[in-house]
This record gives structure tokens, sequence and C-alpha cells, in this order.
């Protein structure tokens, strides 16, 4: 599944769209802590989070996540947004819990494995 | 002669915000000498880790960073407070990092670590009152 595909599920809210929409999502990855997220973030995953700020993008680009989804509610503020921009970053937003977010990417991911 | 590329970064106590500027800045130029991905994501965590040490802990510092042919090395020099016992340091979990600093989501004591995970040579060294240094090397 790409980030394109992800978007086009109308499941997010789109803060930005980011700049490599053709990118393969790897895996769901739960982590709010930056510290942890920066040591075991897999590269090219769709990162669901609580965390809302500017240190959250600037350890997505490092760690070369695929995007950055903030869940609970949890929304980004104009830098946190502006960053994101700057930086061609995919920031999506949800209502939804960490986990059923989540789960719901391992399912797609999954389900179009068996394909 | 040896041959190596040096770069030298000011890390700025005052702005938590800019922390990763340095690490992004030597991640593009190094992915633009073509070193092997893997190696580009170590040195960038490693990097980014030490930055935030810096910012938190010790009012900034210095970069040096030296690109060889076959390996990278960089060393993390500041003027802070030191590390009484670097061995607690390194644990996992220990963290001496203020609340203002957990509530942005990091304090969670896997900086040094995180560091040695990413890096395959890392030295500290650290004089309680007079300031730390951290010397990393990553393989190509």
């Amino acid at each position: 599944m790409t980030i394109q595909e992800l978007i086009r599920q109308d499941q997010f809210e789109i803060i930005n769209e980011g700049s490599d929409l053709s990118r393969e999502i790897t895996e769901p990855f739960c982590c709010d802590l930056l510290s942890v997220a920066m040591g075991n973030a897999p590269a090219g995953c769709a990162w669901c989070t609580v965390m809302a700020n500017m240190n959250t993008l600037a350890v997505a680009s490092l760690t070369e996540a695929g995007c950055v989804i903030l869940c609970m509610g949890a929304s980004a503020d104009d830098n946190m947004k502006m960053k994101a921009a700057s930086e061609g970053i995919t920031l999506l937003r949800t209502d939804r819990g960490i986990f059923e977010t989540a789960l719901g990417i391992y399912r797609n991911l999954h389900e179009k494995d068996q394909l | 002669m040896e041959n190596k590329i040096h770069f030298q970064y000011l890390i700025d106590g005052d702005d938590f915000t800019r922390a990763g500027e340095a690490s992004s800045d030597i991640k593009s130029k190094l992915k633009m000498m073509n070193i092997n991905p893997d190696a580009v994501r170590r040195v960038a965590i490693a990097m980014y880790e030490g930055e935030i040490n810096m910012i938190i802990h010790a009012d900034g510092g210095t970069i040096d960073v030296d690109v060889y042919p076959d390996k990278l090395t960089m060393v993390l020099k500041d003027t802070g407070p030191g590390i009484p016992d670097i061995d607690k340091a390194m644990e996992e979990g220990y963290s001496t990092a203020p609340d203002n600093i957990v509530s942005l989501g990091f304090g969670a004591g896997m900086g040094l670590p995180n560091m040695k995970r990413a890096s395959d040579e890392m030295e500290i060294s650290s004089v309680v009152g007079q300031g730390t240094t951290v010397t990393m090397t990553v393989l190509f």
C-alpha cells in the first residue's frame, strides 16, 4: 500500500500531503516516546502517535518514516504544519485511537499481500 | 594527506525546536556522496540524539564530522555539567531530563543507548563541571 492509497481511503484528515506519495508503507508503528521511536521506527512505517510537535517530524524525517498519523484527536500547531510542508512529510490525523489506527493499516497491508 | 572531508556544526542550546538541523544537514550531504543508506540513517540517528543531549543538558556545543572513504567520525563536544556516572547514563531508561523535556516526548533514557547502537564505536569522556566529549564512528 502506498501513501497515496492510504490517503485515498478517506479515513484521515490530511494536514500535509507530503512529497512522496508513491512510497510504499512497510508497517504500522506505534510509539509516543521520541527517543524510543528514534531507535526503533522502521523506515517507511506509518507512525501512529499522540505526540504532536516539531520534534516528532524531525524524528520521522531522520528515521525515514513513511508518514506520521496523529491519533486520538491530537492536532498539529502552525509550526508543525509549516515544518511538515517544508520537509515534504505526509502528516495525517484522526480521532481514532492508536491501536485501532495501526490495526486498520496492518489489515490493509496484509490484504494487499494476499492479492 | 588524509583523504577526508570536514564539517563543523554549532548547536544552539536555547532552541529545542531546531534540534535536528545538523543531523538533517549531514544526512543530505552523505546521501549526495552516495554513502550506503543504512550508514546514513545510523549517522543521522546518532547525531540527532547527540544534538538533543547537548540542548537538554549542556546548553549546546559543537559537532565536528570527518567523512573518510570508508567511515565517518563525529566528535560532539560541550562545556556542560558533565556526566558523574557514565555507566549509569548508558543504562536504558535512566534519565536526568527535566519534566518539560519529558512532556515533549524525550527523556526516556534512550539517548546514549541509541547512540551506541547506531554507531560502530563510541567513546565518552566527561569531567563533572567541565563538560562532555562523545566520539562516535560509523563504518560505511
